[in-house]
């Protein structure tokens, strides 16, 4: 019996232990290198391919899940986590900043992020945002000489922390009112009557989430988070987390509150269409393109929630797609970014991409690519995280048609500053030549943006069904 | 035997960019060998997929109604990678493989900047052209529908006039906001009929209301552009900073989509809307007409003059597919295609004098038939197609969409008669005040006529404007029977 519950926990055993071995001999060996980095990469695809190929059941009473939405999950999220360990790396090295924790930090956090999306409970789900976040801070603030990094990270925790009270006061009330911090228990409780002290402590909770996922009203730290923090961490913070702090929501409402759905929808189409409003028009008014993306990852989360908010097996799945989707696209645009550089300074303003079409062609082509796939232009990638996710609101009847509608018109308003990137790189003039480009973060950004556009095509005949297998077995309980 | 033609044809193009794609890395962007190169490559694939698609209308039974070379196979969630023509896209197939390799030439030399960039938008948004009027999926539709945009966008933005970004952005916003809802109605259409397959939602009757909201979602899109008066304003803000070649393209084919999107979807998935609407698209239609032809003759630029006159031509071809009968969707139909040829060449008439003085102001020209006899002639020919002219194949489209529009209602195509003298009107005057008189202008003095590039880019359309005006039978040959099938069913739709 128990070691079936250690065979279910396999993944987050290998990137614990692998975490701390790593940490270990880092302390000895006192600096990293390309060695520890591929160690590192090798302890996540380890993880990735343990949950992939381990049991599915529950174990710890309960505590925690392995189901084909927490191994879809956790693959991406691994694999994404991977990714960031070489763009992180190239790029601390040109600054002379490199350091061995930095793997180290990664690994713990797609470890939280792993249990995120495992958490069968209202415990495991605290530990996992936790011990994710904790990572996150102290990785926000990894270029600890830089002033604006440490505001970042310093911002980061506060708000974080203030986000977690929510979270854990919302948990304190559902346990409070349901007896039980097991979500199939929980379930049950709602099922017979979804009373308001069960309910006030779920809109505590998705309160908290939300921060998590940084939607409107909860995303204020978000852009100065982003314009912070180191490039490719950014590039790292906007994918993977979301998606495990999406798929965590969408287990609690599915299999905890999938009785009061009539409730929490109102609240996910309220901080939807806020993240879509907010992420267009705030979004017009940036210069700086991590802002930028911030925004036009507030406005992202935004449509994903959308998705989520249609419920049923058909939300979830469109929201799954609409995730997995756009971490590939934030990561292969934060690749980019990490890989552009001036006279030994970082490019991170509309300004300083002018020009990138006849200075570097193929990098501008790629965020070219990523712009119009975030802006869900067919035929990239992003058009059809969209298509699933309206499709499934539309599908769902009620106000939800309307709502499909209003976000899509939010993505016309968004249109602007997207186009604007495109023009600003394509038709003006280059101010100066950019510095080569790292070899790590460009091979990165071009594969991403291959992705976008033409694998995806392809790729999705794949990704569809593992997906749709995702969210059934998550509805079907 | 034909499978796969259709596929083709349509990706064809896309061998082209990967040529000049090969080129380009290996190469220094600006050796003048490898631009031209990049030049003959386009051509020549261009060229190709021409061949491919007189192919494909040899190969195309006229008898049929239905959709021919059909290729299908699964895609995901249902959706399908599903090709085919029928007589209503397959002569914008030919028309826009035709169009191709004559906006290439236009462009030979005076597309001096990023060659290789323009060559490779050219051909990917031909096949995203040619894809629209193939697919028959409704989301591998809105895929090249919209796709389109970004070669646009980048053709007009990057080789554009003064005002370039302006009129991109304009133009983008607009019909990126017309495709949502759009893109909302085909997902709401896909949940209710489950399926995403043209032919079957052909076949399929959504109820009253549900058509209402489709009908109201496609013409947003539709009406943005075709484009049709009230939405009409970036069409002459896009053509005048486009170049030549990018007018052509635009006024060619891209506004023929918003027609074909009628014809393909508004009328026969949503008949009973269609039918209780028709009062309003006349009224657009006759106020296009009317006062975009009266706007037109105020223009003092040739180009924003030409634009106008596309946006009452249209109004013709909206008003001709929603008369419901025979004549008036054959019109329709005829009348896109002719405006295709005929518009086209007018923009690029406008690009013969622009290129050499630089000023698209019709107060610069003058007497330019003392200078140019063989442009004046060509120049005269196309604006009488443009007017009408029996003979030409403008004519025949008018008097169609006019007969058609006659037994629908007597009034509208009454008022929308007198838009054919107000075209004579301002299409006369213009001609006048470029062609004839004196040369008054000295930097005229030494305009010259025709060189042999451009008489090879005007002798096609040429014969294609008077083969269209003298055998309209042609075109009628090829697309009666899918036209009297729509027909039939849209009067047995609307007659229950």
């Amino acid at each position: 019996m128990l070691t079936d519950a250690f065979s279910l926990a396999g993944p987050e055993i290998v990137l614990a232990l692998g975490a701390l071995t790593l940490l270990m001999v880092g302390a000895f060996v006192s600096r990293g290198g390309a060695l520890f980095s591929l160690a590192a990469m090798l302890v996540l695809a380890a993880g990735a391919v343990i949950a992939a190929a381990g049991p599915m059941g529950r174990a710890f009473s309960g505590g925690l899940v392995a189901d084909q939405i927490s191994v879809f999950a956790k693959v991406v999220i691994y694999a994404a986590s991977a990714v960031a360990i070489p763009l992180g790396d190239a790029w601390m090295k040109q600054r002379g900043t490199e350091r061995f924790e930095f793997p180290v930090l990664v690994i713990l956090a797609a470890l939280g992020m792993g249990m995120m999306a495992s958490a069968g409970d209202l415990i495991s789900l605290y530990v996992g945002v936790e011990l994710q976040s904790l990572a996150l801070y102290i990785l926000a603030a990894f270029q600890r000489d830089d002033a604006k990094s440490s505001e970042a990270g310093l911002k980061y925790f506060v708000l974080g922390a203030l986000s977690s009270g929510l979270l854990l006061y919302g948990a304190s009330l559902i346990y409070g009112f349901a007896g039980s911090t097991r979500f199939d228990v929980i379930a049950h409780v709602v099922q017979a009557h979804a009373g308001a002290g069960v309910l006030f402590g779920l809109v505590f909770l998705i309160c908290g989430l939300a921060f998590k996922v940084s939607a409107a009203p909860f995303h204020m730290w978000t852009p100065d988070v982003y314009e912070g923090a180191p490039t490719p961490i950014v590039g790292f913070f906007a994918g993977a987390p979301k998606l495990a702090a999406m798929v965590l929501l969408a287990r609690v409402l599915t299999e905890g509150f999938g009785g009061a759905i009539d409730q929490w929808r109102q609240v996910l189409v309220m901080i939807a269409l806020a993240s879509v409003a907010v992420g267009a028009f705030a979004g017009l008014a940036q210069r700086n393109l991590k802002r930028l993306w911030a925004y036009s990852s507030i406005a992202n989360v935004g449509y994903a929630l959308v998705g989520l908010a249609a419920g049923g097996p058909a939300g979830v799945q469109s929201m799954l797609m609409f995730m997995v989707l756009y971490t590939v696209d934030v990561t292969g645009f934060f690749a980019c970014l990490a890989a552009l550089n001036r006279d030994g300074r970082a490019m991170e303003t509309m300004d300083d991409m002018a020009g990138l079409m006849r200075e570097r062609p193929a990098l501008a082509l790629a965020m070219t690519a990523f712009s119009l796939s975030a802006l869900g232009l067919p035929p990239f990638s992003g058009f059809f995280g969209k298509f699933y996710v309206f499709k499934a609101a539309i599908a769902v009847g009620g106000y939800m048609p309307a709502v499909a509608v209003a976000a899509l018109v939010g993505s016309v308003v968004a249109a602007f500053y997207y186009l604007r990137l495109i023009k600003v790189m394509w038709l003006d003039p280059a101010p100066g030549s950019t510095d080569a480009p790292a070899g790590g973060a460009r091979v990165v950004a071009y594969s991403a943006a291959l992705f976008a556009m033409p694998v995806v095509l392809v790729a999705l005949r794949v990704i569809d069904p593992l997906a749709q297998a995702a969210a059934v077995a998550l509805s079907a309980r | 035997m034909m499978a796969g033609i259709l596929s083709l044809t349509t990706f064809a193009p896309l061998i082209g960019v990967a040529a000049i794609l090969l080129l380009r890395m290996t190469g220094k962007a600006d050796d003048p060998r490898a631009v031209n190169a990049s030049k003959w490559i386009a051509l020549a694939t261009t060229l190709a997929t021409l061949a491919l698609s007189i192919v494909v209308v040899w190969k195309f039974d006229a008898g049929q109604s239905g959709f021919q070379f059909v290729e299908d196979g699964a895609w995901f969630a249902g959706l399908h990678y599903r090709m085919g023509v029928d007589g209503i896209s397959v002569l914008f197939v030919l028309l826009t493989a035709f169009l191709m390799p004559l906006c290439i030439m236009a462009s030979w030399k005076t597309i001096e900047d990023r060659v290789f960039e323009y060559m490779i938008a050219f051909l990917v948004l031909e096949t995203l052209v040619i894809g629209v009027f193939c697919a028959l999926d409704l989301i591998l539709f809105y895929l090249f529908f919209e796709g389109q945009l970004i070669p646009m966008f980048l053709i007009i933005g990057i080789w554009g006039g003064k005002n370039r970004v302006y009129a991109a952005f304009k133009f983008f916003l607009y019909t990126l906001l017309g495709s949502v809802l759009m893109l909302a109605a085909i997902l709401a259409m896909i949940m209710i009929a489950h399926t995403s397959s043209i032919p079957e939602l052909m076949a399929y009757r959504f109820a009253p209301q549900a058509q209402t909201w489709f009908w109201l979602a496609f013409f947003a899109s539709f009406a943005v552009k075709m484009p049709m008066w009230p939405v009409h304003t970036w069409l002459p803000d896009a053509h005048v900073e486009a170049p030549t070649a990018g007018s052509v393209i635009l006024a060619g084919i891209l506004l023929k989509m918003g027609g074909y999107g009628f014809m393909r979807f508004s009328i026969p998935m949503f008949p009973d809307a269609s039918h209780q609407f028709t009062p309003l698209i006349f009224a657009l239609s006759v106020i296009a007409i009317v006062y975009t032809s009266l706007v037109a003759f105020r223009q003092t630029d040739i180009k924003k003059l030409i634009a106008y006159s596309s946006v009452a031509h249209m109004g013709f071809v909206t008003m001709g597919i929603f008369s419901g009968n025979l004549q008036g969707e054959q019109g329709a139909l005829f009348q896109m295609l002719s405006h295709g040829v005929i518009s086209g060449a007018l923009f690029l008439c406008v690009g013969v004098v622009y290129d050499r003085m630089h000023t698209r102001e019709i107060a610069f020209y003058g007497g330019l038939v003392n200078r140019m006899p063989w442009y004046a002639a060509v120049f005269m020919l196309f604006t009488m197609g443009n007017v009408g002219l029996p003979g030409t194949s403008g004519f025949v489209g008018e008097i169609l969409t006019m007969t058609g529009t006659y037994h629908a209602s007597t009034w509208t195509a009454v008022v929308a008669a007198t838009g054919v003298i107000l075209s004579a009107v301002y299409a006369l005057t213009v001609y006048r005040r470029v062609i004839f008189g004196t040369i008054t202008n000295p930097a005229l003095a030494t305009i010259g006529d025709l060189d042999q590039r451009e008489v090879w880019i005007f002798a096609p359309l040429i014969i294609g404007t008077f083969v269209l005006g003298l055998q309209p039978n042609l075109v009628f040959h090829l697309t009666n029977a899918s036209i009297d099938h729509l027909v039939a069913a849209y009067a047995a739709a609307a007659g229950k």
